[in-house]
């Protein structure tokens, strides 16, 4: 499984972070999303495509 | 429904019931899902209601609300021809800069932190409401309150002008109830009320995201001008509390109309994310939708929108498309994924969404552990849908326990 994000993109909704907490985190001084792991484990796989479905922005791909 | 050519359908489309969607929008997605219709203003647009058209044209970055050829909704145009929609860049890399000076206060961390505390207002709330006994209206005592109250101190604003805020954003979003004198005072009044909170504020910062955007630069460097910091304050304002007052009202109703649903979330607490989400989707008296102005063509499923077209996007009629939605006329918590479009898509999407949506975990779960009992007090065929024009929702939402 391989993340990709689009910072400049995203819109700092927090979804995927929700969605994803060990996947995904925000900026403290703007929110916008950065990847703590590219490639996580798959026992995370369904949680980090949820992430991706569930962002507004459409700023999460994720490549399996 | 088809539609031949001079043939207009006047839109706000009418509600038929409180929580019931309106048959017109499973006939447009089918047969018209690009329809033209004659706004409250007289200005003609061209209705969207297909999930895939809605979502392409909000997030499309190149479109904003305003231009100065775009429809009107109504012929003064409310606070959204006002000096917030003038003062606050509107669209491109700009838009974004000051976008993201603001979407830091609204991260998952910092929701997590202010939960204890909307949680608080809320059972105080709910204390008062009891206190006051059954029946209630459960968006005057809960509903209406709590998010002015969260935005208030948000902006750094004491208790005691809550009630003013309160009033201020009720009058400048609600198109149709105040006369335009009424609205242009409450205007003035709340650009005054907050010049003396900024220069206040300049004076003495607190805690607040006012405070701290008065020294804060964007990325450029730039700092906000006090008309952008009044405007970002009135913008947080009107966005933020009549719509969530209106969807505690609206989800409360739409949970207590069916006893099965709430049974289900008493079961099971646990879903009180889902259904938070469904109920977000399953809105149908969700108020006017977006405006879009489309500054160049553009393809669609269902044609091509030609330059100069203001479009209406649908987001409640989008919810129900059977085509992205298994069952979708069927209100279900356990959903999920959950892709509605409530809080648009794209670079102009609900700022505050997270913060809306902690609200409304918050007030699920404080109802479900202090009142379980809960029940509308009228049938839910009695519940009436608010007159305004921008904002959609129940005039009240009686019940008891």
């Amino acid at each position: 499984m391989k993340i990709i994000i689009d910072q400049d993109k995203c819109v700092a909704s927090g979804q995927c972070v929700t969605a994803a907490v060990d996947v995904f985190d925000q900026r403290d001084e703007d929110g916008i999303v950065v990847l703590l792991n590219d490639n996580p484990p798959d026992d995370l796989a369904a949680d980090v495509h949820q992430a991706a479905a569930v962002c507004p922005a459409l700023a999460i791909v994720v490549e399996d | 429904m088809t539609q031949s050519d001079g043939d207009l359908i006047d839109y706000p489309i009418p509600v038929v019931g409180a929580i019931e969607a309106p048959p017109e929008w499973e006939q447009l997605r089918q047969q018209c899902p690009v329809a033209h219709v004659r706004l409250p203003s007289g200005d003609q647009a061209e209705l969207l209601t297909r999930y895939d058209d809605v979502k392409q044209v909000l997030a499309d970055p190149r479109f904003t609300r305003s231009a100065a050829d775009a429809a009107r909704i109504s012929e003064n145009g409310g606070v959204f021809n006002s000096e917030m929609g003038n003062a606050l860049p509107q669209y491109g890399d700009a838009h974004q800069r000051w976008r993201r000076m603001i979407t830091k206060w609204f991260t998952a961390k910092r929701m997590n932190a202010l939960r204890p505390d909307i949680e608080a207002m809320a059972e105080r709330l709910v204390d008062e409401m009891v206190k006051q006994g059954k029946p209630a209206d459960l968006k005057a005592s809960l509903g209406f309150p709590l998010p002015v109250w969260v935005i208030c101190d948000l902006l750094g604003v004491p208790e005691s002008d809550r009630d003013r805020f309160a009033y201020w954003s009720d009058t400048l979003l609600n198109l149709t109830r105040y006369q335009q004198a009424e609205i242009d005072e409450a205007q003035a009044a709340f650009v005054a009320y907050m010049a003396g909170h900024i220069a206040a504020k300049r004076d003495e910062p607190g805690e607040d995201l006012l405070s701290e955007l008065i020294t804060a630069t964007d990325s450029a460097g730039e700092r906000l001008t006090d008309r952008m910091l009044v405007a970002t304050g009135m913008g947080l304002l009107v966005a933020g509390h009549e719509t969530t007052a209106n969807m505690i009202g609206k989800m409360m109703a739409m949970l207590l109309s069916d006893r099965s649903r709430w049974e289900q979330l008493l079961a099971d607490p646990s879903l009180v994310r889902t259904a938070v989400e469904e109920a977000l989707r399953y809105d149908a008296t969700a108020g006017f939708g977006m405006i879009r102005y489309l500054t160049e063509d553009v393809e669609v499923s269902s044609g091509v929108l030609p330059a100069g077209t203001t479009a209406v996007c649908s987001m409640a009629s989008a919810n129900r498309d059977e085509n992205v939605f298994d069952a979708a006329a069927e209100m279900d918590l356990t959903r999920s994924p959950n892709l509605h479009l409530s809080f648009g898509a794209g670079p102009h999407s609900c700022i505050g969404q997270p913060l809306a949506r902690a609200e409304l975990q918050v007030v699920l779960e404080v109802l479900l552990r202090r009142l379980p009992t809960l029940e509308l007090a009228v049938p839910a065929a009695e519940l009436r849908p608010v007159e305004g024009l921008a904002v959609g929702g129940l005039r009240e939402v009686p019940v008891k326990w």
